[in-house]
C-alpha cells in the first residue's frame, strides 16, 4: 500500500466522518441536557431531502442548506414540544420521528418530482463544492506533506470544515460558559437548576434547538456534499452510529471527534477494496461494509469500558408530586 | 439581639395537589432575626407550605408579604430575589460538579465561567471564616459528606445573599456531632441578623435551638407557640391531635439461648468497595440488638446479607443451623424456612409491589404456603382477603380497605402492612431496617409496641435505624457501625447519645 492510497483512505474517512460527526455533536447537545435522541437519524433524512430539494429548485445550495436546517429544527421542535413540555417518552417520540422521515421524504419525494423518491442529481451551484485551500497545487511536489496537504487536507466542502471545527466549539460552549453550565447541570439534576432559580424548559429547548441545527448541516452535507441529490433511506443508519460514536466518546467532544473519524474508516476501508486478503482468508465485501454496524452493536451493547450517561437522561422533568 | 418585627407574612394560603388539600387557610408572622420551627408530621403540608414560599409550587390562594411587602413569588428567581434560601431535604445538588461550580451555578456573572468561579472562591473564603462553614472548594460532590453537601446547600443561599434561610429536615443525614455543628451554625447565622426557617419532626432539636415553633396538623396550622412555653408533650399531642407517649414502656429482656450467631462476615459490592469487615455478633432469644450508625456505613448491606438477599464471605448460625453466606441454598426463601422474617429498609423497593393490592402484598413472599393456595395452580384468593381482613384490623391499617393497591396507603399505613406480613408469620427472628422512617408520631408509637411485643414473646429482633432515639429506647444491646466495621458494643441501658455519637463518627 503506498503512501497515496493511505491518504486517500484517510482522506475519504474524513468526508465520511463529517455527517457523523455533525450528528454526534447533535446528539451530545440534547444528551448533555438529559434528552435522550434517538431520532437524529431521522432529522438527518429530513435535513437530506429538504435541502437537496430546495437546492435543486432554486439552484443555490445554501438556500438548500437554510431549508435542511429548518426541516431538521421543526422535526426537534417536535421531539421537543413532546418529550419536554408534554413529559412524553423520549425513546418513543424518537422513534416516531424516524419512521415519519423515512416514509414522508420519500413521498414528498415522488409527488414533487415523480422520480421514484429521488430528488433531481444536483450540480453546479447546487451542490458544495470543494475548496481548494491556497498553494495546494504549487505544494503537491513536495514529498509527504505536498501530497497530506494537497489531498488530505485541502479539497473538502466547507461543511467539512465547519464539522472539525464545531469540535472544539462545542467543547468551548459545553465547559467554558455558564450556558454550557447550566446544560451540564440540566443533564444530570434538573432540580438543581430549578432551583437555583433557572428555568429547565428553557434550558433543555436551547439544547434542542442546537441539536436540530446540527442534525440539519449532517443531513444537508449528505445530499448536497457528499452525494448530488437525495436517494430513499440514503442516511443509512447513520444517525444510530452517530448515536454508537457518542457512547463511545462518553459524552465528550473531542473523544467524539475520534470514534466518528474511526467510523468513518472503516467505512473507507470498505468502500475502497471489495475483498481483503488477510494471511491467505478471503474476507468478502459484505463482511467489509457491516464493520461499522457491526462495531456499532459492540458499543451498544456496553463493551466498551463503561460509560456513565448523563444522570437525568431520558427522564421528563416534573417537580416533586 | 431578638426583633419584634416581622420578615415574613403569610396571609390566607391554600394550596390543593387534585383533591387533597395540602394546605388549608395557613397564616402566619415570622420575625427577623429569629429561628422560627415547623413541626407537624408527615404530610401535614410543612414542606408544601415552604416550597410555596420558594417559588417552587405555586399558592391558589393567600398573600405573601416580605418586609411589609407585598410580593407574588412566582418561581425560585423570585424567591431568591427576595433574599429566600432554601435548604432542600433532598440537596439539589449536581454530584458531577465541584462545590465551587454548584454555588455559582444560576448565581453566574457573565457568559463564561471561569470568572464566576473566581469571584465565587473568595467570597466562599470569606463566608467559611465568617460561618465556620469550611469545604474544599474544588472537591467534586459525589466524594464529599452529606454533612459537607450540607453545608454547600446553605453556602449557595448566602452566596446569593439570602437573609432568610429555610431549612427541611437538616438533621436527618447527620451524625449527632454533624448536628450539633450545623446547630451553631445556625446561631452564628441568627446573630448576624439571619432568619431561619426550621422544618423538623425531632422535637428535642425544636427545644434546644427555636425561639418560636409553630405546629402544623393536616394542612392546617394549629398554633404557633414560643419556644420557652412549650414542652415535647404538648408539641406532640397538637401534631398528632391525641396524648402520645414519647417514652417506650418496656420491662427488663429475659434472654433465652443464641438465635442467629455471625462469624467474620465480609461483604465486597459491585464495585469493588468492601462494604463490610469481619463482623461478628450474636443475638438472643428475647432480645433485640439495635444496629446504629449514619447511613451508608455497611448497615444496609448487613441487612440484605442476613436476609439472604446479598450473598457473602462467611457464615451464619440460625436457631444452630449453618448457613455458608456464598452458598447456592444462601437466599431469602431458606432463611424464612429457618423462621427469618426481613422488614426491609426501602419498603417501596423491596418490601411491597406498589400497585398491586394490600391483600396480594400481604402473601407475597409466602405465596407458596399451602394455606394460600387452593390447588398446585391457583392461589386462594378468598381466604387470603379474609386474612388480610384480620390483619387490618390487628394492625390498624388504616384506610381499613384490603382492596386498595399498596401506593394508595400513606408510609406508615404501607410500613404496617410490611410488618403485618412479617410479624404473623410467627418469625423466630426479625430482621427490621429503619421500621419508622416517613412514618407519622401516631403510627411509630404503634410500630414500636409490636416490636417490643415480639421481644417479650421471646422472639429475637435485629434493628437497624439512623434514628439513635428511635435504637436507645427499643434495643436491649446496641453494635454501633462505622466504614463496615463493628466500632463497639454497648448496653442500652447505660450508654448515651454522646457515647454513641462518638463511635458513629468512628472515635472510640
Amino acid at each position: 500500500m503506498d503512501l497515496l492510497t493511505i491518504i486517500q483512505i484517510l482522506d475519504s474517512s474524513i468526508r465520511l466522518a463529517t455527517p457523523l460527526i455533525f450528528a454526534a455533536l447533535a446528539g451530545l447537545f440534547s444528551e448533555r441536557a438529559g434528552i435522550f435522541d434517538i431520532g437524529l437519524e431521522g432529522k438527518m433524512l429530513v435535513s437530506a431531502f429538504l435541502a437537496a430539494a430546495v437546492a435543486s429548485t432554486s439552484g443555490s445550495v445554501w438556500v438548500g442548506l437554510l431549508a435542511g436546517v429548518f426541516a431538521s429544527l421543526l422535526f426537534s421542535g417536535i421531539h421537543g414540544v413532546a418529550s419536554i413540555t408534554f413529559r412524553g417518552n423520549q425513546l418513543i417520540s424518537g422513534v416516531a420521528i424516524n419512521f415519519l422521515a423515512a416514509g414522508m421524504t420519500v413521498l414528498v419525494a415522488q409527488s414533487w418530482f415523480a422520480q421514484g423518491g429521488r430528488t433531481p442529481s444536483l450540480s453546479g451551484a447546487s451542490r458544495f463544492d470543494p475548496i481548494i485551500l491556497p498553494f495546494a497545487n504549487e505544494l503537491t511536489r513536495i514529498p509527504l506533506i505536498g501530497p497530506i496537504y494537497s489531498e488530505l487536507i485541502s479539497g473538502h466542502t466547507i461543511l467539512v470544515y465547519i464539522a472539525i471545527l464545531a469540535v472544539p466549539s462545542a467543547w468551548w460552549l459545553l465547559f467554558k460558559t455558564t450556558f454550557g453550565l447550566r446544560l451540564r447541570a440540566v443533564g444530570e439534576n434538573p432540580e438543581a437548576l430549578d432551583t437555583a432559580g433557572v428555568s429547565v424548559i428553557k434550558t433543555r429547548y436551547v439544547a434542542i434547538l442546537i441539536c436540530g441545527i446540527l442534525c440539519g448541516l449532517s443531513g444537508a452535507y449528505l445530499s448536497t456534499g457528499l452525494s448530488a441529490g437525495f436517494v430513499k433511506d440514503m442516511s443509512a443508519g447513520r444517525g444510530y452510529i452517530a448515536l454508537a460514536a457518542l457512547i463511545f466518546a462518553k459524552w465528550r467532544p473531542w473523544y467524539i471527534l475520534t470514534a466518528c473519524i474511526l467510523f468513518g474508516l472503516l467505512e473507507a476501508i470498505s468502500n475502497r477494496y471489495q475483498n481483503i486478503e488477510i494471511l491467505e482468508i478471503t474476507l468478502p465485501v459484505q463482511f467489509m461494509q457491516t464493520l461499522p454496524y457491526l462495531l456499532t452493536v459492540i458499543i451498544l451493547a456496553g463493551f466498551i469500558g463503561k460509560a456513565v450517561p448523563p444522570k437525568a437522561g431520558g427522564q421528563p422533568y416534573t417537580k416533586e408530586r | 439581639m431578638t426583633q419584634t418585627q416581622p420578615i415574613i407574612e403569610l396571609d390566607s394560603i391554600y394550596k390543593s395537589f387534585g383533591s387533597v388539600r395540602a394546605n388549608k387557610n395557613i397564616s402566619l408572622k415570622i420575625n427577623s432575626g429569629t429561628i422560627h420551627g415547623i413541626v407537624g408530621e408527615n404530610g401535614a403540608g410543612k414542606s408544601t407550605l415552604m416550597s410555596i414560599l420558594y417559588g417552587f409550587y405555586k399558592a391558589d390562594k393567600g398573600t405573601i408579604k416580605i418586609s411589609d411587602q407585598k410580593v407574588l413569588i412566582a418561581d425560585s428567581q423570585s424567591a431568591i430575589a427576595h433574599g429566600i434560601g432554601m435548604v432542600f431535604q433532598h440537596f439539589k445538588l449536581v454530584e458531577n460538579f465541584t462545590v465551587l461550580e454548584n454555588i455559582v451555578l444560576g448565581a453566574e456573572n457573565g457568559n463564561l465561567i471561569a470568572p464566576s468561579l473566581k469571584s465565587a472562591r473568595e467570597t466562599l473564603k470569606n463566608l467559611a471564616t465568617e460561618y465556620e462553614l469550611n469545604v474544599d472548594p474544588d472537591s467534586l460532590i459525589e466524594n464529599i459528606s452529606v454533612g459537607m453537601q450540607q453545608r454547600v446547600e446553605i453556602l449557595k443561599a448566602l452566596y446569593r445573599k439570602a437573609k432568610i434561610l429555610i431549612l427541611d429536615e437538616p438533621t436527618g443525614v447527620l451524625t449527632p456531632a454533624e448536628a450539633e455543628h450545623l446547630f451553631r451554625i445556625l446561631k452564628n447565622l441568627k446573630n448576624e441578623g439571619k432568619t431561619i426557617i426550621l422544618i423538623t419532626h425531632k422535637l428535642k432539636e425544636i427545644m434546644s435551638v427555636t425561639d418560636t415553633v409553630s405546629v402544623m396538623r393536616q394542612g392546617e396550622m394549629t398554633a404557633t407557640v414560643k419556644t420557652v412555653d412549650t414542652n415535647p408533650e404538648q408539641l406532640a399531642e397538637l401534631m398528632v391531635g391525641r396524648k402520645v407517649l414519647l417514652q417506650i414502656e418496656k420491662k427488663a429482656p429475659i434472654i433465652g439461648s443464641s438465635a442467629l450467631y455471625c462469624r467474620n462476615l465480609n461483604y465486597t459490592d459491585e464495585k469493588g468497595v468492601h462494604r463490610l469487615k469481619d463482623i461478628n455478633f450474636n443475638v438472643s432469644q428475647g432480645e433485640i440488638l439495635g444496629i446504629a450508625g449514619v447511613a451508608g456505613n455497611g448497615q444496609s448491606e448487613l441487612l440484605e446479607v442476613l436476609a439472604g438477599i446479598k450473598k457473602a464471605e462467611g457464615e451464619i448460625t440460625v436457631n444452630s443451623n449453618n448457613i455458608s453466606l456464598n452458598s447456592r441454598t444462601s437466599n431469602p426463601l431458606t432463611r424464612r424456612h429457618l423462621g427469618v422474617s426481613h422488614v426491609p429498609e426501602d419498603r417501596q423497593k423491596l418490601g411491597l409491589v406498589m400497585d398491586f393490592y394490600a391483600w396480594e402484598n400481604m402473601a407475597l413472599g409466602y405465596h407458596y404456603k399451602d394455606q394460600y393456595r387452593s390447588n398446585k395452580f391457583f392461589m386462594d384468593n378468598t381466604q387470603l382477603k379474609l386474612e388480610t381482613e384480620q390483619r387490618i384490623k390487628n394492625f390498624d391499617i388504616r384506610p381499613n380497605d384490603g382492596d386498595l393497591a399498596a401506593k394508595s396507603f400513606s408510609g406508615g399505613n404501607q410500613q404496617k402492612i410490611v410488618l403485618a406480613r412479617e410479624i404473623e408469620q410467627n418469625p423466630n427472628i426479625l430482621i427490621v431496617g429503619q421500621p419508622t422512617r416517613g412514618v407519622d408520631i401516631g403510627a411509630i408509637e404503634f410500630i414500636h409496641r409490636r416490636i417490643i411485643q415480639l421481644r417479650d414473646a421471646g422472639k429475637a429482633v435485629i434493628l437497624v435505624s439512623v434514628e439513635l432515639d428511635e435504637i436507645l429506647s427499643l434495643s436491649d444491646r446496641i453494635l454501633v457501625m462505622f466504614d463496615g466495621k463493628i466500632m463497639g458494643e454497648k448496653i442500652a441501658a447505660t450508654t448515651d447519645e454522646r457515647e454513641l455519637g462518638l463511635l458513629m463518627a468512628g472515635i472510640g
